[in-house]
């Protein structure tokens, strides 16, 4: 029994790591008051990016590294796009997550070594492994914390901190005015321009290393639509977790932990509630959405960045 | 007075002008501010008030003119070089981030902070700030619970806070209770008796006689009068503030009203913000009759348009349209009891400015033959009315097919106009229809609206321009507060009891 | 020096049509830099592209089975976003429209057999017409965002047909391939030639029908109106909430009947494949057509062109089949970017000479 917990913890874990990395950069971005729709894109450019380097150059660390710069490049034009041209955010954002896309499937077919016909399906290639904690990963169930990869371990450390960044610092406080009340961040000397692209880039970089986790740890490998909507499901969670990212590991965990647990569930044959508990937390963020609305209170508290998705504009004076 | 020698100011503006496009805003102006003085800047909506703060106040930049601060001429090009000078606005709309606290939107943008804000330290020094200047406010609250007058004392707060010397307020108790104003007024005497400096802006005269030391009155973006506050009083500065010979009278009949039209008993509104409104109005008028409406803006006028038209709820009281009460109807309703409205937010509201100009001249008739026959448009008859209009009203565009938001604010007016006045049957009310537009279009709307009137249309005429109303209208029914203050017929009426009314000082009704 | 935007101050009817136009030049310009980086002829392949999609009849006919439902969707969607109303939802309206005429075709057996089809018809766009409903009334009513309700409610949509198609209405004689059973005859689309199917009657028509409808009907005109201007909506007396709703459900019925005729007309299963991207796609196609209903058919032809094209390129070039998926992407950027120069134009600003005038000193207080 406790085996079995335990092993279910550490594929929820596993199974989380990578959309909260992707969560914690959306919520910077959207606080900023951009919305990003082209996460889907740029998670499956960051997963055959890094796939690709870590087989060429056996370097990890590379990998991620290129993922990142990837990563921040797709998100700079998504900015450019929506900031500078003043260009509708969903539109952009769905171009980013088509071209983005339809790029990771091209270069997934042609990145390869000739004797795989330039494919990088199949392939095994370099992957993070987990590293357990002496005595630590001895803990009956809990113990899974301790036996996870250092991109999961990296995942402890980033949540805290993005949160102390976000709520603490003087500029994390810029980023929250900046999505707020633009107009009034800007008439306080705030460069919103600059907060804008700053964000929407570092939430790129996140979401980038969110689709390397993928292929460098969980699955790993590379395969055609390696992250399965996992883009998309981020935006869900970014709502679930109220634009706060202290709470961005609840949502990730439950929903990366419905998907990987329901394999165990059809094991046990219970086929049916599987596809309903699927569906569960996106009616579950809709829920969370009338409610936060509706809730006046609730709505000036934790609702959504007021500038979210518009774009601004200082008045020609 | 005696010899003494007089403090050196702490500001001078001087020769101050400012100009956008089609209009000057400021024209050759001057200030002095001394220290631990209170300077008033008077003037109707639109004389300049507001652009000349926001010169001082680092969003404007000067088109010519100097700005001297201690003696020496600076240069004021953002808001961060105005806080660097100890220069801070407050204005009408504050600048706060409703999901944040007080103390954060005290420190927003502040680059002294360090990375890591020892808050503790920012919420004793704003408790302390607070202390001293008796403006209570709790440092953790969030901007959204705290009500219109604490947010203001935030604003004020956070000036201080960056250490500003000078302080200037726009219109500070148009969102302020009684009480709360006076509370304001003692606020400033705490800050001037330690050498702080303040200018508002405002457009009435009791505040001036209540907050300041001195006063300078704008009209037309001109400086016309420099006066210590002690010798001056209410009448005065209304006559200074509006006052200027009536220059013609339109060439108009004697009005021959028919019966009562439109009738509005004891209303009652709130406004947007939930505060009290209209209070108690009761007024009348006939077929065939303009009742003029005075005021200084921001006293209920465009709340009573909105409830005429069922664009705002009337909370109590009743609004008779031919004896009916339409009160709380939609304004569909309204359009189809044969009310008009000539809005005072021309392109924001009277006008789909993406839309053509043959468009916006059917957005009343379409409903009907012949601009529409079974729900659909007939895209000649709604041409021809269109060429119609235009050359009637001569509305200067290139072509019926060009988008409104390219035309003139004139012509955007006259577009309007065009389309509620043919759409009028019964009931036609006009906000500020003059507003910003040049002699000669200011005249045709005027002898538009007679027009109307001769025809045997109820209008109901808001303005400003005491002048205007002077010559266009037959009685004059002055809101202050939201309350009517008095009516009394156009003919015989006198600026200065005008102005007494105004500044809120009542007459008994007079009958016409 | 610097370089201000500003607003421009009349129309630019050469902004209007030269953009698009020099957007398109552009992607194909950064699409060949692409191929050109893949070690192929960029030349080549787009004229490989060309004749895949258009070259032969049947090459033809394949980019219209693509193009259909890109065409009804794209309409749907138009619909909203000229309301401003941000609907992504279209592929959920699609799906549940597909869901709701295979329920009709498979398990309604008391309606007559001649019935049998415009009922599933009928139903499927009446799905897709209360999937956009649902979102248009939190908005209309309670002011719920509706970019990220219409989002999540295609995720519902797609894994019920999955749960549909993988449970209860899997085929028993389907030999373990995911999809319902197949639909009995008399529920079939027909169709015209190869695998198109009268679906694009309904595309062509409705196409026609809505450019009517926002140009010469009253209802259009408020419509329009409420999309411009919601202030002014209501100063006229349009009820704004009413007709939001009600164009949402439009919209919503479209794409249902885009789902509806994808499963009767094609592949008269309830099978995986029917979710493949359209309603996001058709996104991008209404707004390249600037929402133009007739310009939204000729868009959707030249996506799904992109597509069929790119599946051609990659047999005979030995080329991904994504390039299509790219190219489709990259056409967007620059229209986007070039989208800014209909409202604004640039202008250069040059510094003014400095007068150089001793600094005066404070002149003297007169009180």
């Amino acid at each position: 029994m406790i085996a079995l917990l335990t092993s279910i913890l550490s594929i929820i874990l596993r199974a989380g790591t990578s959309l909260i990395y992707a969560t914690v950069g959306e919520i910077y971005t959207e606080r900023s008051g951009i919305l990003n729709l082209g996460l889907e894109g740029m998670m499956l450019m960051g997963a055959v990016t890094a796939f690709a380097t870590a087989y060429y150059t056996g370097s990890l660390l590379l990998a991620l590294g290129v993922a990142m710069i990837v990563g921040a490049l797709l998100a700079t034009l998504h900015a450019f796009l929506t900031v500078t041209m003043r260009a509708n955010q969903v539109v952009s954002g769905l171009s980013v997550t088509l071209f983005g896309s339809g790029l990771a499937s091209f270069l997934g077919q042609r990145l390869g070594p000739a004797s795989n016909t330039y494919y990088l399906v199949g392939l095994v290639g370099p992957r993070f492994t987990s590293i357990p904690i002496p005595l630590l990963s001895d803990i009956p169930v809990l113990g899974a914390l301790f036996q996870q990869d250092i991109l999961t371990y990296v995942v402890y450390g980033l949540v805290p901190l993005a949160w102390f960044y976000m709520y603490k610092t003087r500029n994390g406080l810029n980023l929250r005015a900046v999505g707020e009340n633009p107009q009034t961040a800007d008439a306080m000397g705030i460069n919103v321009t600059r907060v804008r692209y700053l964000y929407t880039i570092l939430g790129g970089m996140l979401v980038s290393l969110g689709g390397a986790h993928l292929s460098l740890s969980y699955t790993p490998g590379w395969a055609e639509n390696l992250t399965g909507g996992r883009g998309w499901i981020v935006i869900a969670l970014v709502i679930f977790a109220m634009w706060n990212p202290a709470r961005a590991p609840l949502g990730a965990l439950l929903f990366g932990g419905i998907n990987a647990v329901q394999f165990r569930l059809q094991a046990a044959g219970t086929n049916i509630s599987a596809a309903f508990l699927n569906m569960l937390p996106y009616l579950m963020t809709v829920l969370v959405l009338v409610m936060m609305t509706w809730w006046e209170a609730l709505n000036k508290r934790i609702g959504a960045p007021a500038a979210l998705g518009k774009a601004y504009m200082r008045e020609d004076k | 007075m005696t010899n003494q020698p007089e403090p050196q100011a702490i500001l001078q503006m001087r020769g101050i002008t400012k100009r956008f496009p089609g209009v000057i805003a400021n024209e050759q102006v001057d200030v002095d501010l001394f220290p631990g003085e209170v300077l008033a800047l008077l003037g109707e909506n639109g004389a300049g008030k507001s652009t000349l703060m926001n010169v001082l106040a680092g969003m404007y930049r000067q088109d010519e003119g100097e700005i001297y601060l201690r003696g020496e001429q600076v240069a004021i090009n953002s808001p961060r070089d105005a806080a660097a000078l100890g220069i801070g606005m407050v204005h009408q709309n504050f600048m706060l981030v409703p999901t944040m606290t007080v103390a954060e939107n005290i420190i927003l943008g502040l680059t002294e902070v360090p990375f890591v804000p020892d808050m503790q330290a920012v919420t004793a020094r704003i408790k302390a700030l607070a202390n001293r200047y008796n403006l209570q406010v709790d440092p953790h609250a969030y901007i959204w619970q705290l009500s219109v007058g604490e947010q203001q004392r935030v604003e004020i707060l956070k000036l201080i806070y960056r250490g500003a010397e000078i302080l200037i307020l726009d219109e500070p108790t148009a969102v302020l209770t009684p009480q709360e104003s006076r509370e304001l007024a003692a606020v400033l005497k705490l800050m001037t008796a330690e050498g702080k400096s303040a200018i508002f802006i405002t457009h009435k005269m009791e505040e001036v006689i209540a907050f300041s030391d001195w006063v300078r009155v704008l009209q037309n973006g001109r400086l016309v009068a420099v006066k210590r506050t002690a010798e001056t009083n209410p009448q005065e500065l209304a006559r200074l503030m509006v006052g200027r010979e009536v220059l013609f009278r339109l060439e108009k009949q004697l009005a021959v009203p028919g019966p009562v039209v439109l009738e509005l008993c004891d209303v009652h509104t709130r406004n947007d913000k939930g505060l009290p409104g209209l209070q108690g109005l009761s007024l009348q008028v006939r077929a065939g009759e303009i009742l003029g409406i005075a005021g200084v803006a921001g006293n209920g006028q465009r709340q009573l348009a909105e409830v005429i038209t069922g664009l705002r709820k009337a909370t109590q009281g009743q609004m008779l349209i031919h004896a009916q009460d339409y009160a709380n109807r939609s304004p569909l309703d309204l359009i189809r009891a044969g009310v008009s409205h000539i809005p005072a937010d021309r392109i924001g509201m009277g006008a789909v400015g993406n839309m053509d100009v043959a468009d916006n001249l059917a957005m009343k008739g379409y409903r009907k033959s012949p601009l529409s026959h079974l729900g659909m448009l007939q895209p000649q008859r709604i041409q021809e009315f269109a060429r119609k209009m235009i050359a009637a009203f001569r509305i200067a565009t290139p072509s019926p097919a060009t988008r409104v938001k390219f035309l003139s604010g004139g012509n955007i007016q006259k577009t309007i106009l065009a389309r509620e006045i043919d759409a009028c049957r019964d009931v036609l009310v006009a906000v500020y229809p003059s507003r910003g537009l040049d002699v000669g279009a200011t005249e045709a709307v005027r002898k538009l609206l007679l027009e109307q009137r001769d025809k045997g249309v109820a209008v109901l005429l808001v303005s400003e321009d005491l002048e205007e109303l002077l010559s266009v209208a037959d009685n004059i029914l002055v809101l202050s507060e939201g309350r009517a203050m008095g009516c009394v017929p156009a003919a015989t009426a006198d600026i200065n009891a005008l102005g007494l009314m105004m500044a809120g000082v009542s007459q008994p009704l007079t009958v016409n | 020096m610097r370089i201000v935007i500003e607003k421009r101050q009349a129309l630019s009817r050469t902004a209007l049509i030269l953009t698009p136009i020099i957007s398109f030049f552009v992607s194909l310009l950064l699409g060949a830099l692409l191929l050109m980086a893949s070690r192929v002829n960029p030349l080549e392949t787009y004229a490989a592209m060309v004749r895949g999609a258009f070259g032969t009849w049947s090459n033809f006919t394949e980019t219209l089975v693509k193009a259909i439902p890109l065409m009804l969707t794209g309409l749907g969607v138009s619909i909203a976003f000229r309301m401003r109303f941000w609907n992504i939802g279209a592929e959920g309206q699609l799906v549940c429209g597909g869901i709701a005429a295979a329920w009709v075709a498979l398990f309604w057996t008391f309606v007559p057999e001649g019935l049998l089809l415009p009922t599933a018809l009928l139903v499927g766009a009446l799905a897709g017409a209360l999937w956009a409903g649902v979102p248009a009334a939190l908005k209309a009513y309670i002011k719920v965002d509706e970019t990220l309700t219409t989002l999540m409610l295609n995720y519902v949509a797609i894994l019920y047909s999955q749960y549909l198609y993988y449970g209860p209405w899997r085929d028993p004689q389907g030999y373990g391939f995911p999809g319902s059973a197949l639909l009995p005859a008399m529920a079939w689309l027909p169709r015209l030639t190869g695998r198109v199917h009268y679906g694009v009657f309904f595309a062509v028509v409705v196409a026609f029908v809505l450019w009517f409808v926002f140009t010469r009907t009253r209802w259009g005109f408020e419509l329009r109106i409420i999309g411009e201007n919601q202030t002014a909506a209501r100063y006229l007396g349009i009820n704004i909430a009413r007709n939001i709703v009600l164009a949402l459900l439009l919209s919503g019925a479209l794409s249902g009947l885009a789902g509806a005729a994808e499963v009767t007309g094609l592949s008269r299963r309830l099978q995986q494949g029917l979710a493949v991207g359209y309603g996001y796609t058709a996104i991008i196609v209404a707004w390249m057509a600037q929402l133009n209903p007739l310009a939204v058919l000729v868009v959707a032809v030249l996506m799904a062109a992109l597509l069929v094209g790119g599946d051609q390129v990659q047999m005979m070039m030995r080329l991904p089949a994504a390039v299509g998926l790219v190219l489709q992407g990259m056409i967007l950027f620059p229209m986007l970017a070039g989208a800014l120069f209909v409202e604004y134009r640039l202008r250069i600003i040059r510094p003014q000479a400095v007068d150089l005038e001793p600094t005066p000193t404070a002149p003297e207080v007169t009180p």
